[in-house]
């Protein structure tokens, strides 16, 4: 008797999970961590983070650049850019263009120039939406063409990672996208540009082990998944089973790999206050006094 | 030689055959050398059939034997006073990447390759040739050092790519690849990254920013392994013939693509069958790399490698629906 009623309650509650999973994504979004439900707009005021357990939801290209620069201060470059299918790739070109229609972009990264906290700055922020936010000729381009205009400009750098690593269907060309962008930031580096490298959930594989990894600064924001090995694999090579906060943000703090862990409502501060040190003019800056 | 594989079994039967008759003959004393002239024909069209149109899938295969001469293998028939250099002075040595200095035909270079086990015991001890983050910041270290002594550099890629490890991530395998990417491009010696067996991911990368890349000819480079591609892309690793396919991923193919820049002919069979005339033909290639990059300043060599990397890349704009590259790599590399 007591087993039967058990599992009637169990069978009861179904139908009410699936009932609140049917609830339309545009008006509530259910926090994946914590289950709370809330409003989107409620999301959008703060940054689509949740104000129960302070999961940060994923947000695409344009939801960044809105929140982040400076109000109606930023305009895009290299908007028209699109991939090619340099090995004949089967059903890649589909695939693209059904990603143009879901995103809203022609490709997995964004770029452009804006002011933050009122200092220009050139930024790269890429999106997950389109085919993981995977790296291949058009991403490696337009960030080397960015990375070449502050160089110009002599501008700062910003870059938001959020990607699978390198792009399958372009093979080694993808590869070869890792160095071309590493390369065009020892440059600017050597010229005395600065770089700050923010790494937002994914920053994995290829993307991992090349720009997002060489900032003069690198940030994460919380939970981030951040590492060059997918997580299965190692476990698979290892033969052991993997701790919970491994390859998230707060993993690679502990582990030397960032400099800090910043939450997005305080981004832009964090931001404000690293660039506007470096507006000053470091030792030299002693000379006016 | 190793074990043979599938599709040089009928090679292996003839080689056979020619082996009975001979012992036949000898023990027999009965001359056959018309029909053991005839087999000895028939085996060599058969090599050249067998060998001249390889599969992708049969060269990983080739660049997978356990007998393929490997970076350590080369360096005694290539170089003469090799001086091996262990550490990243950071951490540890990693015995997948070796690495040191040396003379080539009298002249100093820096040497630094990936290094796999010639056995199943080494192969341990060698992790497979898989690399950890102390493997490339001792070739980051090796690389500066060869920079302040103006040395150029030579590497040797033969890699199934970073492993795949927990430690490797703690100590931060990201963040070494990166900087050696970062590093590897603003040198300002000549850097000749020769492709020995097999190349992918960052793991052959790390090491792989050169001013010129070369490639034995069955040896094979890509992003990933083909049946790592086939896992991420088909969920199914067993696709992996498909995959060397598809992904483009053999010497002749990045010729093609105008990745690399000399394809290195190998000895027929593959350079396991004569590793010795395999190094001379490694040689000469280099011999010419070398005299090519050396006509160049420090900063055409910096200029040249940058140029390069800028250049490699296929796009095109939305409005030129002319479906040609805004910005052909393949143009810009002549």
């Amino acid at each position: 008797m007591k087993d039967f009623f058990i599992k009637k309650k169990k069978y009861a509650t179904v139908p009410s999970v699936k009932a609140r999973q049917d609830v339309p994504e545009g008006i509530v979004r259910k926090c994946p961590k914590c289950k709370k439900i809330m409003y989107v707009k409620e999301l959008q005021k703060h940054l689509f983070v949740c104000q129960s357990c302070g999961y940060h939801y994923p947000i695409g290209a344009h939801e960044r650049a809105e929140m982040l620069f400076d109000e109606g201060s930023y305009m895009e470059f290299d908007k028209d850019m699109i991939s090619l299918n340099p090995l004949q790739f089967p059903n890649y070109m589909n695939k693209l263009e059904s990603d143009r229609k879901k995103t809203n972009l022609n490709e997995a990264v964004w770029t452009g120039k804006g002011q933050i906290e009122g200092y220009d700055c050139a930024v790269a922020v890429m999106d997950k939406g389109f085919r993981m936010g995977s790296m291949g000729s058009v991403v490696g381009e337009k960030i080397t063409r960015l990375i070449d205009y502050a160089d110009k400009n002599s501008i700062p750098v910003i870059i938001f990672s959020a990607s699978g690593g390198a792009r399958m269907q372009e093979g080694v060309l993808s590869l070869m996208q890792m160095a071309k962008t590493s390369a065009a930031l020892k440059g600017f580096s050597e010229h005395g540009g600065l770089y700050i490298s923010i790494m937002t959930h994914p920053t994995t594989g290829g993307v991992s082990a090349s720009f997002a990894s060489l900032g003069d600064y690198n940030f994460a924001e919380p939970g981030a998944l951040i590492g060059f090995a997918g997580r299965r694999i190692i476990e698979q090579t290892i033969g052991e089973e993997l701790p919970d906060d491994f390859q998230t943000a707060e993993f690679l703090l502990k582990h030397g790999q960032i400099d800090q862990v910043v939450p997005r409502s305080e981004l832009r501060t964090v931001l404000g206050q690293v660039l506007s040190i470096h507006a000053e003019g470091g030792v030299s800056g002693w000379d006016r006094n | 030689m190793g074990p043979e594989l599938d599709f040089e079994k009928p090679i292996l039967e003839l080689k056979g055959k020619i082996a009975e008759l001979k012992q036949f003959m000898d023990e027999k004393n009965i001359d056959l050398s018309d029909e053991l002239n005839r087999l000895q024909e028939r085996l060599i069209t058969l090599e050249k059939e067998t060998y001249g149109n390889m599969t992708p899938w049969e060269r990983v295969r080739i660049a997978r034997k356990l007998t393929r001469p490997t970076t350590l293998d080369y360096i005694p028939m290539l170089f003469s006073d090799f001086v091996e250099c262990h550490g990243d002075r950071l951490y540890g040595d990693d015995p997948a990447i070796v690495g040191g200095i040396a003379k080539f035909h009298g002249h100093p270079v820096t040497i630094i390759g990936e290094q796999r086990g010639r056995d199943t015991k080494e192969n341990i001890m060698r992790n497979f040739g898989s690399p950890h983050p102390e493997g490339y910041r001792k070739a980051l270290r090796l690389m500066k050092q060869a920079d302040k002594f103006h040395r150029p550099i030579i590497t040797f890629i033969d890699t199934k790519g970073a492993f795949p490890g927990k430690a490797a991530e703690e100590r931060g395998q990201s963040e070494a690849i990166a900087r050696n990417l970062f590093e590897m491009s603003w040198l300002s010696v000549p850097v000749i990254c020769v492709v020995i067996g097999e190349g992918a991911s960052g793991g052959a990368l790390a090491i792989g920013v050169g001013n010129q890349i070369l490639m034995l000819e069955n040896s094979w480079y890509s992003v990933i392994s083909p049946e790592g591609a086939a896992a991420l892309l088909w969920k199914d690793a067993g696709k992996a013939e498909e995959a060397a396919r598809t992904m483009k991923i053999t010497g002749s193919d990045l010729k093609n693509l105008g990745i690399i820049d000399k394809l290195i002919p190998e000895v027929l069979g593959g350079a396991h069958h004569n590793p010795k005339e395999q190094a001379n033909i490694i040689d000469h290639a280099l011999v010419e790399s070398l005299t090519e990059l050396s006509q160049l300043t420090t900063e055409q060599v910096r200029e040249q490698r940058l140029a390069k990397y800028r250049a490699i890349g296929n796009y095109d704009r939305i409005q030129e629906k002319t479906n040609q590259s805004a910005f052909s790599y393949s143009s810009e590399r002549q």
